[in-house]
C-alpha cells in the first residue's frame, strides 16, 4: 500500500506568554497509508490534536513536511492550498460546536460545494440529499432546521455529511465519539466504518479511548507529550505492547467486566509532567518503571524492532 | 427543604413571556418613532412659528404642552425634535458600528498585528475626552445635522469595536470556523457567513443602548451650544433653551427632559431584553 | 449478597431514599428529570449509579444533598433518610451541619469545585474549623496530614499553593482531601474521573476506593462509564430517562442483565478483547425527550423485545431474588436467582 499522507519531522510550537513555548509536537514522522484507518492515541497534552491541526495547516507546523496526495502542504499558500483542502476533511469532538448555530442544516452541508465552486443549485441539492441519506439523515426532516434542534449524535451525522459531500480522500477524525453518549457511540463508529467502505476513505482516527481506537484502526500510533512512542498494526500492538507507556495505558483502561482483575499499570506514582517543561531524554522516563540513566540523557529514536513495528524506547518490552 | 410532591399543575412555564417591562418600553419607542416619521402630516403648528405674546405658557387645551421662551408650540417641537434626536441617535451609532464593527471583527478574527493596530487605534480614540473631541469636531467642521451625527458616530467607534472584537474572538475559536477553513472558505466568507450572523445579535442589543447614549450626548452638545443649529428643534436644544426659564416656566425644560428620559430608559430596557434573547443559554431552551 | 440494594438488614441502611422526584418547569412543560427512584445504601458499600447524560443520575444525587432545590427552580419530592433521620425535614441550619459533617462530595471538575483564590491548605481546613471546631493551627496541621493521605508530595509546600498551580489529577486529590476531612459517613463522587486521563483516572479511583474501605464510608459513585462502575462498585443501579431500570450486585449486572437496556448498553461497548473492525451492536434511536414522555416504558422505542404492553403500560421496578428490574420481558430468567 502506498502512503496517502506522510508527515516528516513535524514540529509544532505554541507561544504561551512570557517568551515560553509549548512543544506540542516534536519530530513526528508518521505515514497514513491509502485506504487504512490509522488510530492515534494519547492523553491530554500528548499533542495529538495539535498534530491533526498542523497537518491541515491550521496553522501550519513550525518545521517539517506534510506530503499529502503528491502535494507538499507546508509549501503551499492561499489559493493553491484551498484547492487541496476538499480532499482533506475533518470531523470534530464537539459536534454541536462544529456546526454554525445560525445556519440551516442544508446550508451547512452544502457550504463545501458552494466554496469549491459548484454553481448549479439543483446539482448541489442532489448531492446534499445523497450524502444526507448516506449518513442516515432524512433530508426532508432536517433540511430547514438548525443544529440546536438536534442531539449530539445527530449533529455528528450532519458534520460527517459535511465532511463527505466533497468526496475527500482523507478524513481526520478528532475524538469523534468522546462527547457522545455511550448508547450513541456505537452508531457513529459503525457509520464511520460504513462510510469508509462506501467512499473508499482513508481515516486518521484520533482518540484517547483505546477500546474505541482498536475497534476501528488497522494500525495504531501512540503519542506521549508530543512524541511518538510506538507505531504498530492494531493486532500486535494490543497483543504485545512494546513501549512501557502503551502497556500502562492498556492496564489502566477500566474494563466493563468485574471478573477481570484490574491490571497493574506499573507506573511510578505522580501525574504526567507539564508539556511546558517536558523531561529531558525520554519524555516518559519520570513515570516509567524501566527507566535508567540512559533514558535521562538520550532521546530514544523511533526504530523498527520487527516488521511493521516501530518503537521509541531504549528498553522495549519485546524484541 | 419541603417534601412537596411533584405537581405539574403548579408549574408555570418558564418562557419568554411578554411582561410590562417589555410592552411599555416597546410601546413608547414605537409612539415616538411613529410621531417623528408622520410629523409632517399631523395637524401640528409650525415648530418654528414664534408667538412672542404667548411665550412660556403652561400646558393648556390650546397648547397641550405649553409654549417655550419664544412662544413656539412645545408639542410640535417635541415631535419634530424627536425626529432630529432619532435621526442623530440612530444614524450616528449606525455609522460608528459599521466602522467599529469592521475594525473589531478584523481584530478579533485575524489577531496578531491587525489586532495590535486596532486596539492601539481604539485606545487612542478612547484617550481623548469624548465630549471635547466631539466639540472640537463640530466647532471645526461647522454646526449641521450631518456634522453632529458624524462627530457622535466617531465617538461610538471604540465601543462598537470592543464589543464586536470580544464577540468575534469568542466565535472565531469555535470548531465550525475551523471546519469552514478545512473546506477552503476564504477569510472574507468566514467573516461574513460564519461569524457575522453570530456577532450581529449581540451588536444589535448593544446598538439599542448606543442609540440612547447618543441621544443624551446630542443633548449635551446642544447644552454647550454646539448641537443641531436653530431653528431646527432637538430635545437637547429644547432643554438647553428651557434652562434659562427654569424658575418661571419649568415645563420648558422639564417636558423635553422627561421625554428624553423615557426614551432612553425604554431603549435600555429593550437592549437588555434583546441581549437576554440572544444569550445562547436561553435560546437553546 | 446484594443486601445494600435489597433493603434493611440489621440496624437499617445508612442512606434510604424513597420515591425521589425532581421536576423542572420548562417552556415545553414539566421535565421529570428524576421520576420516582428508591434505593438503600449500607455503610461500607459502594453503589455505582450508571446512566447516560439526561438519565437523571447527577440530578438525583444532587437533589439528595440539597444542591438541586427550590432555589434552582426545581420541584423536589420524596423521602431521604440518613442514619434514620429524615433529611428533608431538617431546618436549613441543621441540614448544612449534616452536609458538612456526614456527607463528603467530589465533583467532576476540580477546577470549578475548588475556590481559585483560596490556598489549598485553607480550603481543606475550612470544613474542619466549621464542623469540627478546630482552631486555625490544628486545622492547618490536619490539612497537611490529609494531603499526605491523598498522596500529594511535598504537602507543606502544596498547602500554601493555589489550585491553578496544581495539575488536574492533583486538584482532584485535593478535592478528595476536602471531602473526607470531616470523616463523613457517606462519600458522593459525581463523575470524579471524567475530566481526567486514563492513567490518572486509575490513580484517583484507587485512592477513592482505599479511603472508602479504610474509613468504612458508604460511597455513591456516579459514572457514565460501565468500566469504571464494574471495577469499583459493589452494587449498581442503572438509570434511564429519570428512572431506575435495574438494580443488582455488580457481578450479576455484568453476568446476566435482566433489563434489555442494560444488555444493549453492555453489548454496544467496543472491547479490547474483540478484533479490529468487529461490528458493534448499536442501540438504535436515542433517549426520549423527558418533557414529552408518553405512556409505557421509556426504552420501548429502542428495545428489540418490546411488545404492545410495553408501549401501553409502564413497568415498575420489580424485585426478584434480591435484584430489581423494570421490564415486562426480563432477560436471563435463570441467571437472576443464582446469586
Amino acid at each position: 500500500m502506498s502512503d496517502l499522507l506522510r508527515m516528516t519531522d513535524l514540529n509544532v510550537e505554541y507561544p504561551v506568554g512570557g517568551g515560553r513555548h509549548v512543544h506540542a509536537v516534536s519530530d513526528v514522522t508518521l505515514a497514513v497509508r491509502q485506504g487504512e484507518t490509522l488510530g492515534l492515541v494519547g492523553e491530554s497534552g500528548s499533542g495529538k490534536s495539535s498534530l491533526a491541526r498542523a497537518l491541515l495547516q491550521l496553522p501550519p507546523p513550525q518545521r517539517g513536511s506534510v506530503l499529502f496526495d503528491g502535494n507538499e502542504l507546508t509549501q503551499m499558500r492561499g489559493e493553491a492550498l484551498r484547492a487541496v483542502r476538499p480532499r482533506l476533511q475533518m470531523i470534530f469532538q464537539d459536534p454541536i460546536a462544529s456546526l454554525n448555530p445560525r445556519r440551516r442544516v442544508a446550508e451547512i452541508v452544502a457550504e463545501p460545494l458552494v466554496v469549491s465552486g459548484v454553481r448549479d443549485p439543483t446539482e448541489r441539492t442532489r448531492r446534499v440529499r445523497a450524502v444526507m441519506e448516506a449518513v442516515g439523515l432524512d433530508p426532508d426532516l432536517v433540511w430547514t432546521r438548525r443544529p440546536h434542534e438536534f442531539s449530539g449524535g445527530q449533529c455528528q451525522r450532519i458534520a460527517i455529511a459535511r465532511a463527505l459531500v466533497l468526496e475527500p480522500k482523507l478524513i481526520v477524525c478528532d475524538e469523534p465519539v468522546s462527547a457522545l453518549d455511550v448508547s450513541i457511540r456505537a452508531q457513529i463508529l459503525n457509520l464511520l466504518e460504513d462510510m469508509k467502505a462506501r467512499f473508499g476513505l482513508t481515516l486518521l482516527f484520533i482518540a484517547h479511548d483505546l477500546a474505541v481506537v482498536k475497534s476501528v484502526s488497522d494500525r495504531v500510533a501512540v503519542m506521549y507529550l508530543g512524541r511518538l512512542c510506538e507505531v504498530a498494526d492494531s493486532a500486535s500492538l494490543f497483543a504485545t505492547p512494546a513501549h512501557p507507556y502503551t502497556a500502562a495505558l492498556m492496564a489502566a483502561i477500566p474494563v466493563p467486566d468485574p471478573d477481570i482483575p484490574l491490571g497493574d499499570t506499573k507506573l511510578k506514582p505522580g501525574d504526567p509532567p507539564s508539556p511546558l517543561d517536558p523531561p529531558s531524554g525520554c519524555r516518559f522516563r519520570t513515570r516509567c518503571p524501566h527507566a535508567e540513566a540512559r533514558c535521562t540523557t538520550e532521546v530514544p529514536p523511533l526504530r523498527e524492532i520487527a516488521a511493521g513495528r516501530e518503537v521509541a524506547c531504549h528498553f522495549p518490552l519485546i524484541g | 427543604m419541603s417534601a412537596s410532591a411533584v405537581r405539574p399543575a403548579t408549574v408555570a412555564p418558564v418562557g419568554r413571556r411578554l411582561s410590562w417591562a417589555i410592552v411599555l418600553p416597546l410601546a413608547w419607542v414605537a409612539l415616538v418613532a411613529f410621531l417623528a416619521v408622520t410629523a409632517d402630516w399631523l395637524p401640528l403648528p409650525d415648530p418654528a412659528a414664534q408667538e412672542l405674546i404667548l411665550r412660556r405658557k403652561p400646558p393648556s387645551t390650546t397648547y397641550l404642552l405649553g409654549t417655550d421662551n419664544l412662544g413656539r408650540d412645545m408639542l410640535s417641537r417635541i415631535i419634530y425634535g424627536g425626529r432630529t434626536s432619532l435621526i442623530v441617535g440612530i444614524c450616528a451609532p449606525f455609522f460608528g458600528f459599521l466602522i467599529g464593527g469592521a475594525i473589531g471583527m478584523s481584530a478579533g478574527y485575524f489577531r496578531g498585528k491587525v489586532d495590535l493596530l486596532a486596539v492601539g487605534f481604539i485606545d487612542i480614540l478612547l484617550a481623548f475626552p469624548t465630549l471635547v473631541l466631539a466639540l472640537t469636531f463640530v466647532a471645526y467642521l461647522g454646526q449641521s445635522l450631518f456634522n453632529v451625527t458624524l462627530a457622535l458616530g466617531i465617538l461610538s467607534i471604540p465601543a462598537a469595536a470592543r464589543v464586536s472584537r470580544a464577540n468575534t474572538m469568542a466565535w472565531a475559536n469555535r470548531d465550525f470556523v475551523l471546519a469552514a477553513r478545512t473546506i477552503g472558505a476564504s477569510n472574507w466568507r468566514i467573516l461574513t457567513r460564519e461569524i457575522l450572523p453570530n456577532v450581529l445579535p449581540a451588536m444589535f442589543a448593544f446598538w439599542l443602548v448606543a442609540v440612547s447614549v447618543i441621544i443624551v450626548a446630542e443633548g449635551a452638545l446642544s447644552f454647550l451650544g454646539l448641537g443641531i443649529p436653530a431653528p431646527q428643534p432637538s430635545w437637547g436644544g429644547m432643554i438647553a433653551d428651557g434652562r434659562e426659564a427654569l424658575d418661571v416656566a419649568p415645563h420648558t425644560a422639564l417636558i423635553p427632559a422627561a421625554v428624553m428620559f423615557l426614551t432612553v430608559l425604554s431603549l435600555n430596557f429593550l437592549g437588555d431584553m434583546v441581549r437576554n434573547l440572544v444569550d445562547p443559554r436561553r435560546s437553546s431552551l | 449478597m446484594s443486601g445494600a440494594v435489597s433493603g434493611a438488614v440489621s440496624g437499617g441502611p445508612l442512606l434510604s431514599v424513597r420515591d425521589a422526584r425532581v421536576g423542572f418547569g420548562t417552556v415545553r412543560g414539566l421535565l421529570r428529570a428524576v421520576d420516582g427512584v428508591s434505593f438503600d445504601l449500607e455503610a461500607g458499600r459502594t453503589l455505582g449509579i450508571v446512566g447516560e447524560s439526561g438519565s437523571g443520575k447527577s440530578v438525583l444525587v444532587r437533589s439528595l444533598i440539597g444542591l438541586v432545590g427550590s432555589g434552582s427552580g426545581a420541584i423536589v419530592g420524596g423521602e431521604v433518610r440518613l442514619d434514620g433521620q429524615d433529611v428533608r425535614g431538617l431546618s436549613a441550619k441543621n441540614f448544612r451541619q449534616l452536609l458538612g459533617r456526614d456527607i463528603g462530595i467530589v465533583f467532576q471538575d476540580p477546577m470549578t469545585s475548588l475556590n481559585p483564590v483560596m490556598k489549598i491548605g485553607r480550603q481543606i481546613g475550612e470544613g474542619l474549623r466549621l464542623n469540627r471546631g478546630l482552631n486555625a493551627t490544628a486545622a492547618a496541621r490536619r490539612a497537611v496530614e490529609l494531603l499526605v493521605e491523598v498522596g500529594i508530595p511535598e504537602p507543606e509546600r502544596r498547602a500554601s499553593q493555589y489550585p491553578h498551580e496544581l495539575s488536574g489529577g492533583m486538584r482532584q486529590r485535593v478535592a478528595i482531601a476536602i471531602a473526607i476531612a470531616c470523616e463523613p459517613k457517606l462519600l458522593i463522587a459525581d463523575e470524579p474521573t471524567t475530566a481526567l486521563d486514563v492513567t490518572v483516572q486509575r490513580q484517583i479511583l484507587d485512592l477513592l476506593q482505599r479511603e472508602q474501605r479504610q474509613r468504612g464510608m458508604a460511597m455513591i459513585l456516579i459514572t457514565h462509564d460501565l468500566g469504571v462502575a464494574a471495577g469499583r462498585a459493589d452494587d449498581i443501579m442503572v438509570m434511564y430517562a429519570g428512572r431506575a431500570v435495574e438494580m443488582a450486585a455488580t457481578r450479576e449486572i455484568f453476568r446476566g442483565p435482566r433489563m434489555p437496556y442494560t444488555e444493549a448498553l453492555l453489548r454496544s461497548l467496543p472491547r479490547l478483547s474483540d478484533p479490529t473492525h468487529t461490528r458493534l451492536s448499536a442501540i438504535p434511536g436515542r433517549p426520549p425527550d423527558l418533557a414529552r414522555r408518553g405512556t409505557g416504558c421509556s426504552f420501548a422505542p429502542r428495545c428489540t423485545y418490546r411488545s404492545e404492553r410495553c408501549e401501553a403500560e409502564e413497568p415498575v421496578l420489580s424485585r426478584e431474588g434480591g435484584r430489581g428490574f423494570a421490564c415486562f420481558h426480563p432477560l436471563n430468567a435463570s441467571a437472576g436467582t443464582s446469586a
